[in-house]
């Protein structure tokens, strides 16, 4: 940011007190959900039809879905000390922060990949029926970008550890949140929705 | 910071600059350049529908299936390599910060970023017509199950389509919340949102409307290339899939992109027409709710491409409704444009020429898209000529003769010359002379039945009598091709040779006008401020007939100040 545009919104009343990373951070967010948001609606349209994917969905390992849905809301937890830290100015604590973040986000990805090779072994591969197709391309989608936004963390860790750039703490958070939200989405929908026939 | 630029290597000022006019005029050249390989790729299936079986010049015999690969390659180069680089990310790159009164964009190095990533997206597109099997030949749509089916022949050429399709959507949403990031936070002191360029406006809510509707189909062509290369059946009725699903996700992208392209061509017509007839925006704020308005329609229009593909007829009737309904905001702004040169002091320059010719060959595309809107006609002519002249109708005078209006208005801006006159008079009369050859036959070939996906119509008998408006035709596409000879000159000798331009040779009021031909890195000499809307023309009591965005602010002649504006219109 050059001094100009410092000088603009001192200068203007009118132009937004949001900063720039904020508001761009909040559009690309926006351009996300219409991603997730299309797979997950073509995904409900075939569930409502049929009522028989529960007996599919009763395959899928609950207690890893669960446990990984703790996982991940934990380590949204790292990330909001990270951000607290980064607004106090302390780089270190809020790097220790991200890193733990990060750490939980590995573990969410160790747990999948279980997950995976179980499934994959056990014959439910992509082509044994629509779930499984929707199951892979919903989850895996979730999977690249909780694996993006674990090089993204790192990243900005690297630079908070050295007290620069503690604005962008914030933006890694609010997308970490985002990942969050749609495994919130992710695990009822494809987990839970055995229907009863466990 | 300009000095300080100069110093930088060679590579670094033209190959991997941040400067949004180097990053714009990188996005125009691509897209200039991919319109001769998309000119010509039509020029080859046309010759081949006008003279069935002969070989075409550097062709050779166009097959059914090379055949089907150019009108495939046609459509995706003029929709996503021509139409998007040149109307959204190279103007909008070019335009925007200048015009809000900042240095760049607000975030310069991932617009170069997205410019590569562009770059990259092209070269795999090249890539895709050289494989094994060659280039995609399953409709620039990519339907399933012809897109699926290694039967139809779809091989690794669609595979690399697909990838290809998906670069440049990550590209242009990187340049999307650049923009937008950019007119919300980096305007001019002064500057409301409603003292913003009409065109500012325009390629804001064109990039809103293209990352809302993108996403879907960014999720469809993942299901895709998953059909394609592991065995699910997503699209696929055996599998329990629907092949109607991918037609929706398309058309819920591919109808609002049709608004994309369309909003920057009205914002570079609104700069063009008010400079050149010297009057104020007719309506702005009335243009600005049209255009949102419009936006939020573009949503709902998308299944009135699907009448006769196996949809809910109860649905037909209310996407009907709503593809009429979204011709009422482009009206009202056709209509805006139309009293701003009313009673104006018209000056008929080669940007002024382009924009009246723009609006007249727009509206026989408009006109004839309410024929098509309506399902009952729709039926009778579906997938026939004369949806391809009706949408070429619409495309040709926004991908063509908007950017060209902008050109011949910007050019001395970007690159401080004139462009030459008399060539610019040839280059009008020819392009507007054999578009309307080439398209004007093909309403009446969609009447006779002219199917637009049959490679030789002379294998049908009740086609036959249609043969000479094919050859018509034609005739006009490679005429098209030749009309572009005076432009392309044109713009190489007067970039190097042409009249040295000022300033502001159109007298124009907006900020790009208020600093030098062309401008440096950093764009202005000192901070602009705004103290008034866009358009000041032939102020009552002003010495001179226009008052720029960026002069000082030294009587009362703002009627309402800004900031009244702004909170007049906030809800």
């Amino acid at each position: 940011m050059s001094a100009h545009a410092e000088t603009a919104q001192d200068l203007d009343p009118r132009s937004t007190e949001v900063p720039t990373g904020r508001v761009a951070v909040w559009w690309f967010l926006a351009s996300e959900i219409a991603i997730f948001g299309g797979a997950v609606v073509c995904y409900l349209l075939f569930r409502l039809r049929h009522p028989e994917w529960s007996a599919e969905a009763a395959h899928t390992i609950t207690a890893a879905g669960a446990i990984n849905t703790v996982v991940l809301l934990t380590s949204s937890l790292s990330a909001v000390l990270a951000h607290a830290a980064a607004g106090r100015g302390d780089g270190p604590r809020a790097a220790r922060m991200l890193w733990y973040t990060v750490g939980g986000g590995l573990v969410f990805l160790v747990v999948k990949a279980y997950e995976y090779t179980h499934e994959i072994s056990a014959g439910m591969v992509p082509s044994r029926g629509l779930f499984w197709a929707f199951y892979f391309l919903l989850t895996g989608l979730h999977a690249l970008h909780v694996t993006g936004g674990m090089v993204a963390l790192g990243a900005v860790a690297r630079g908070a550890a050295r007290g620069q750039h503690l604005g962008r703490v914030e933006l890694v958070a609010i997308y970490w949140h985002f990942v969050d939200i749609v495994w919130i989405f992710l695990f009822p929908l494809l987990y839970l929705s055995s229907g009863g026939s466990r | 910071m300009s000095a300080a630029h100069a110093e930088l290597p060679f590579w670094k000022r033209h190959l991997f600059s941040t400067d949004h006019k180097v990053i714009a005029r990188q996005y125009m050249l691509t897209g200039a350049l991919m319109a001769i390989v998309g000119g010509l790729f039509a020029a080859a299936f046309r010759h081949t529908l006008a003279w069935p079986g002969e070989s075409v010049p550097g062709f050779g015999v166009l097959g059914p299936d090379r055949y089907n690969t150019m009108v495939t390659l046609h459509g995706t180069i003029m929709v996503f390599w021509v139409a998007m680089p040149v109307l959204v990310a190279g103007f909008g790159n070019f335009l925007i910060p200048l015009m809000v009164g900042a240095e760049d964009m607000a975030f310069p190095r991932l617009n170069m970023l997205s410019y590569w990533v562009f770059f990259l997206s092209t070269a795999v597109l090249v890539a895709s017509l050289f494989v094994t099997g060659g280039g995609s030949g399953v409709g620039w749509t990519t339907y399933p199950p012809l897109s699926t089916s290694a039967r139809f022949g779809a091989g690794l050429g669609v595979d690399l389509w697909i990838l290809a399709v998906a670069l440049e959507f990550v590209a242009f949403l990187m340049g999307g919340i650049n923009f937008i990031t950019t007119a919300i936070n980096k305007r001019a002191p002064g500057m409301g949102l409603w003292d913003m360029p009409l065109f500012v406006w325009e390629e804001i809510v064109a990039s809103v409307v293209f990352m809302l509707s993108v996403g879907p189909l960014v999720a469809g062509a993942v299901m895709l290339l998953f059909d394609r290369n592991l065995g699910t059946g997503f699209y696929d009725p055996a599998a329990g899939g629907d092949p109607l699903l991918f037609q929706h996700l398309f058309w819920f992208f591919g109808h609002p992109e049709v608004y994309v392209l369309l909003l920057p061509a009205l914002g570079i017509l609104a700069e063009v027409l008010c400079a050149l007839s010297r009057k104020a925006l007719f309506g702005y704020r009335v243009v600005v709710w049209s255009t949102l308005v419009a936006g939020v329609l573009s949503f709902v229009v998308w299944a009135h491409h699907q009448f006769i593909s196996g949809i809910d007829p109860r649905l037909a009737s209310p996407f009907s409704l709503t593809t009429i309904l979204i011709s009422v905001p482009f009206s009202i702004t056709i209509f805006a444009f139309l009293a701003t040169l009313w009673k104006g002091s018209i000056r008929l320059e080669l940007p002024m020429l382009f924009a009246v010719a723009m609006l007249a060959e727009f509206l026989l595309g408009g006109v004839t898209g309410i024929v098509n809107g309506s399902a009952a006609a729709d039926i009778y002519i579906h997938d026939t000529y004369f949806v391809v002249a009706h949408f070429h109708y619409t495309l040709f005078p926004i991908v063509v003769l908007a950017p060209f209006a902008g050109v011949y208005y910007w050019f001395p801006k970007m690159t401080g010359r004139e462009l030459h006159r008399g060539l610019g008079y040839a280059h009008l009369a020819l392009t507007v002379v054999f578009f309307n050859l080439t398209f004007l036959p093909m309403f009446s070939l969609g009447m006779m039945g002219h199917h637009r996906r049959i490679a030789n119509p002379s294998m049908f008998e009740h086609l036959r009598a249609g043969q000479h408006l094919q050859v018509l035709a034609t005739v006009g596409a490679i005429g098209l091709l030749v009309a572009t000879v005076p432009f392309v000159v044109n713009v190489f000798w007067s970039a190097l040779r042409g009249r040295q331009a000022e300033r502001n040779p159109w007298r124009a009021t907006t900020l790009e006008w208020d600093t030098a031909s062309p401008p440096p890195h950093g764009n202005f000499d000192a901070p602009p401020v705004v103290s008034r809307g866009p358009y000041v023309y032939s102020p009552d009591g002003a010495g001179e007939d226009f008052v720029p965005q960026g002069a000082p602010d030294t009587s009362q002649e703002r009627a309402v100040p800004a900031v009244a504006m702004a909170e007049a219109v906030a809800p």
